[in-house]
C-alpha cells in the first residue's frame, strides 16, 4: 500500500486556483462587534427601523449565547472582536444602479472566476447576483424575471422595495435566536440575495448567487431568504470562493426556504471556499445555517451541495415537512484532503401526513480529512405513513483520514417507515493498478473513481454545474494519490 | 530468429514479493503473430510473470532485462507499458463501483490514443466501436453501462477482459488464467474471441494451468515455468504429454537438470 499512500498525498498537494486577491478600495468597519457597529450596518443599508430593532434583539440574545461545541470538529476559539463586521467595495458602497456603474476591478474578478457577469454572457440562462465580501454587487437579468413578476435582488435592495415581504418571512424558518452562529448573522448580516416567485410561475431560468469573500479579517454573513408562492418552481445556485490567506476567515450564512403549496425550490450549492494550505494554515471556517419549511401541502425542497472547500464545513440543509405530502431531498458530497474538517448532514423534520425524505450522502476523506456525516430524522407524532430513505457512503484515501457517521432518529408515529444504509469503502491498489493497465494515469484513475462513487449526487445538480464539480474534484485531490 | 524480429525478449529475470524470489532467472523471447503459451502448476511464478510485465509495483524486479521492441520494459509505469501496447487480461478483474464499463473504456482508449499521437475519439464513434466489439466476445449491451465488473459473473468478467484487449488494440496481450471459472460456453466464447484477436503484428501469451483452453486457443509454443524458471520448451504437443504425465514429470527433469 506505500504506493498507494503516496499517491494519494500527492493528489491532496494540488493547488487552490481560485486564491487570488483583488486590490480593491474597501469601506470597512472598525474591528469587534457591539450594538454601535450594528446601527453602523444597518445605516449604511438605511434600513428600516423594524430590521434594525430586530438585528439588535438577535445580538443582545447572541450576547447570552455560547459557542457550541458538540460538533466533531476542532479549531482554536475565534475572538469575535478582532473580526470586521463589515466591508465593502468603495465604489460599491451605495449599491450599483446598473453594471456599468460596478467597479471594473471588480468585473475582472468575476471573469477570472468564470462568473459570466455581463449580460450578454448571461444568454447561458443563469441569472447572477454576486456578492463581493458583504455587498451585493450585481444582479443580473433582473427585468426579464421582473416580467414574470419574479424579484431576485439584494437583500439590501428586498429590504428597500419590498419591506413587507421581508418583514414576513425574514427568521420564519430560522429564527434569530435558533443558534450561535445564525444569532451572529441575524445581528450583523450585511447583504445576500432575495427572491421571491410568484404564484404559478416556473422561474424560466436556473437562479444564481456568487460570493467571495476578498478582504482581509473580514466575516461574512450573507443572508439569502427564498420563497415559492403557490405553485411556484424555482431552481438556485450557490457558488464559493475565497483567497488564499493565512489567517482564518469566519462565514456564517443563514438561508431560509419557504415553500408554499405545491411549490418546488431546488438549491445546489458548490462550495468551494479557500481550504487552507497542506499544512492546515488558513482557509474558511463555514458554519452556515440553511434550512427550508414545505409550509404548504404537497410541496419540496430539495438541497443538493457539494463541498470541497473550507477548513472547516460545518452545515446542516435541513427541511421542515410541515405541509400534507410534502417531500424533503439532501444530497451531499463532502471533500476533505490534508487538514480540512467537514461535520455536515441534514435535518428532515415530517411534522405533516404523508410527507417523505431522502438523504444520499457521500463523503469523501483523504489526506489528515476529517469526514463527518451528522443527520436527525424525526417523525412526529401528527406524521402519518411518512417515510424517509437515508444512504451514507465514504470512501477513504489513504490511512490518515477518518470518516464518521452519526444518524439520529426519532420516530413518534408507529406508522413511519424508515430505511437506513450507510458503507465504507476504501480506494484499493488493486483498483488503481486494474486502471493502470489500462493506460490510465493514477490521478485520473482516483478522479474517475471517486467521481463515479459521487455520480448518484451529481445527477441531482443541474448540468453546467455538475461539470463544474466533477472538475472540482478532480482539482480538489490533484497530488493526493501516487 | 534476428534480434530485429523479437517483440518480446525476458532475459534472467529474477523478481521478489515481500523478500520472496519467484522468479529465478526467466528466459523468453516472443515475436509478433506468435502465440506462447506459459503453463505450470500452482506457485510457479506464473501469474508473477504476467503482473510483473505489466508493471505491478508489489513485485520487486532484482535481475535481468525486459524488451518490447527494444525498449526497456522496467522503465516504464504501468500506465505507460499500457500505451506502448501491453495489455493483461487479469485474472481477478477488478470492481470498479460507479463506473461504468463503457467510461472506463472511454477514459483508457483515450490514454492510449494520446499517447499514440491520435486524436480522442468522440462518444459516437467510441460507442460504434465498443458495440463491435461486444459482439465478438457476444456480450450483452446492457452490461456496458453497468458499473464495471460490479455484479458481473465470472464469465461476465473474462470476457469484459477481452473486450477491454479488442478496444485497446495491444501489441502484446497477456492472458492471465483467463479459462480459470469459466464453463465451457464461456470458455468457448473466450477463445473465439481470442482468436479473432491474433494477427501477424501482434503477440499473445497465453498463463494457463490446463491444457483445456490450448484446445481452443492453439499456442506455437508451450513453456512450462516450475519454481521460477523455465524448465523445458516446445510445440504445442508438450501441453498434451503435460496432460498425460503431468507437472510431477517434469520436476523430476527439473530437479536432474
Amino acid at each position: 500500500m506505500a504506493t498507494d499512500n503516496k499517491t494519494i498525498e500527492d493528489i491532496a498537494n494540488q493547488q487552490y486556483k481560485y486564491g487570488f486577491a483583488t486590490e480593491i478600495e474597501t469601506e470597512s468597519a472598525p474591528r469587534g462587534l457591539n450594538e454601535d457597529i450594528i446601527r453602523l450596518i444597518s445605516a449604511k443599508k438605511d434600513e428600516p427601523a423594524f430590521l434594525l430593532e430586530w438585528r439588535l434583539k438577535a445580538y443582545r440574545h447572541w450576547l447570552t449565547m455560547k459557542e457550541p461545541n458538540w460538533q466533531n470538529v476542532h479549531f482554536p476559539p475565534i475572538d469575535y472582536q478582532d473580526m470586521i463586521y463589515y466591508s465593502a467595495p468603495k465604489a460599491a458602497a451605495d449599491g450599483p444602479k446598473s453594471l456599468e456603474d460596478v467597479d471594473p476591478q471588480l468585473l475582472a474578478t468575476y471573469a477570472k472566476l468564470g462568473i459570466p457577469l455581463a449580460e450578454q454572457k448571461l444568454l447561458a440562462g443563469v441569472a447572477v447576483d454576486a456578492v463581493f465580501d458583504s455587498v451585493s454587487v450585481a444582479t443580473t437579468f433582473k427585468a426579464k424575471l421582473g416580467e414574470l413578476g419574479i424579484i431576485f435582488s439584494s437583500f439590501s435592495e428586498a429590504v428597500r422595495e419590498h419591506p413587507d415581504l421581508v418583514k414576513q418571512y425574514l427568521g420564519s424558518v430560522v429564527p434569530p435566536n435558533d443558534n450561535f452562529f445564525a444569532a451572529l448573522n441575524s445581528a450583523v448580516f450585511s447583504d445576500g440575495s432575495f427572491c421571491y416567485i410568484p404564484k404559478g410561475v416556473r422561474c424560466p431560468m436556473e437562479l444564481s448567487t456568487y460570493f467571495r469573500i476578498n478582504a482581509k479579517d473580514t466575516g461574512q454573513f450573507e443572508r439569502t431568504l427564498i420563497i415559492a408562492d403557490e405553485g411556484a418552481t424555482v431552481s438556485y445556485l450557490e457558488g464559493c470562493t475565497a483567497p488564499m490567506r493565512d489567517t482564518n476567515q469566519l462565514h456564517a450564512a443563514v438561508v431560509e426556504l419557504v415553500a408554499l403549496d405545491n411549490a418546488k425550490i431546488k438549491y445546489s450549492t458548490v462550495q468551494n471556499w479557500y481550504p487552507g494550505d497542506k499544512n492546515g494554515k488558513g482557509g474558511i471556517y463555514n458554519f452556515v445555517t440553511k434550512r427550508g419549511k414545505c409550509a404548504g401541502k404537497n410541496s419540496k425542497i430539495s438541497w443538493t451541495q457539494v463541498e470541497t472547500g473550507s477548513a472547516i464545513t460545518w452545515k446542516y440543509p435541513s427541511c421542515i415537512l410541515q405541509g400534507d405530502g410534502s417531500v424533503g431531498e439532501f444530497y451531499s458530497v463532502a471533500l476533505t484532503n490534508n487538514y480540512q474538517q467537514a461535520d455536515t448532514g441534514t435535518k428532515m423534520i415530517h411534522i405533516g401526513k404523508n410527507t417523505r425524505s431522502t438523504i444520499v450522502t457521500k463523503g469523501i476523506s483523504a489526506g489528515h480529512g476529517q469526514n463527518t456525516y451528522r443527520g436527525l430524522v424525526r417523525i412526529q407524532k401528527g406524521a402519518e405513513n411518512a417515510r424517509n430513505y437515508s444512504q451514507c457512503d465514504s470512501l477513504l484515501l489513504g490511512d490518515k483520514c477518518g470518516a464518521h457517521t452519526f444518524p439520529y432518529i426519532e420516530v413518534k408515529n408507529a406508522t413511519a417507515q424508515m430505511e437506513h444504509e450507510a458503507s465504507t469503502s476504501k480506494i484499493g491498489e488493486d483498483q488503481i493498478f486494474y486502471c493502470r493497465s489500462r493506460g490510465i494515469s493514477t490521478e485520473d484513475a482516483v478522479s474517475m473513481i471517486v467521481n463515479g462513487f459521487c455520480k448518484e449526487v451529481f445527477r441531482e445538480l443541474p448540468m453546467e454545474f455538475a461539470v463544474e464539480a466533477q472538475k472540482l474534484l478532480g482539482v480538489s485531490l490533484e497530488g493526493s494519490v501516487g | 530468429m534476428t534480434k530485429e524480429e523479437i517483440m518480446l525478449e525476458i532475459t534472467n529475470l529474477h523478481a521478489n514479493a515481500a523478500g520472496n524470489e519467484i522468479l529465478r532467472g526467466i528466459d523468453l523471447k516472443v515475436r509478433a503473430g506468435e502465440v506462447h503459451a506459459i503453463m505450470g502448476p500452482n506457485g510457479s511464478g506464473k501469474s508473477t510473470l504476467a503482473q510483473v510485465l505489466a508493471g505491478h509495483e508489489t513485485y520487486e524486479v532484482t535481475d535481468g532485462t525486459v524488451t518490447l521492441d527494444g525498449k526497456d520494459l522496467l522503465e516504464l509505469s504501468p500506465e505507460e507499458r499500457a500505451r506502448e501496447g501491453v495489455f493483461l487480461a487479469f485474472q481477478y478483474p477488478v470492481e470498479i463501483p460507479g463506473v461504468s464499463t463503457v467510461y472506463f473504456l472511454k477514459a483508457a482508449i483515450n490514454a492510449v490514443r494520446k499517447e499514440r499521437g491520435l486524436e480522442e475519439l468522440d462518444a459516437v464513434d467510441f460507442l460504434s466501436l465498443v458495440k463491435e466489439k461486444a459482439r465478438l466476445v457476444e456480450m450483452d449491451e446492457s452490461l456496458l453501462s453497468r458499473p464495471i465488473n460490479a455484479g458481473f459473473s465470472g464469465g461476465e468478467k473474462k470476457r469484459n477482459e477481452i473486450l477491454q484487449m479488442a478496444v485497446l488494440d495491444p501489441k502484446l496481450a497477456i492472458l492471465d488464467e483467463t479459462d480459470s471459472g469459466l464453463d465451457i460456453d464461456a470458455l468457448r466464447i473466450v477463445a473465439t474471441g481470442v482468436n479473432t484477436l491474433r494477427r501477424p503484428d501482434r503477440a499473445i501469451i497465453v498463463v494457463t494451468h490446463y491444457q483445456r483452453l490450448l484446445n481452443y486457443i492453439v499456442p506455437d509454443f508451450v513453456h512450462v515455468l516450475l519454481d521460477g524458471r523455465i524448465v523445458r520448451s516446445g510445440g504445442k504437443e508438450l501441453a498434451l504429454e503435460l496432460e498425460a504425465k503431468g507437472y510431477a514429470w517434469l520436476e523430476d527433469a527439473g530437479a536432474r537438470a
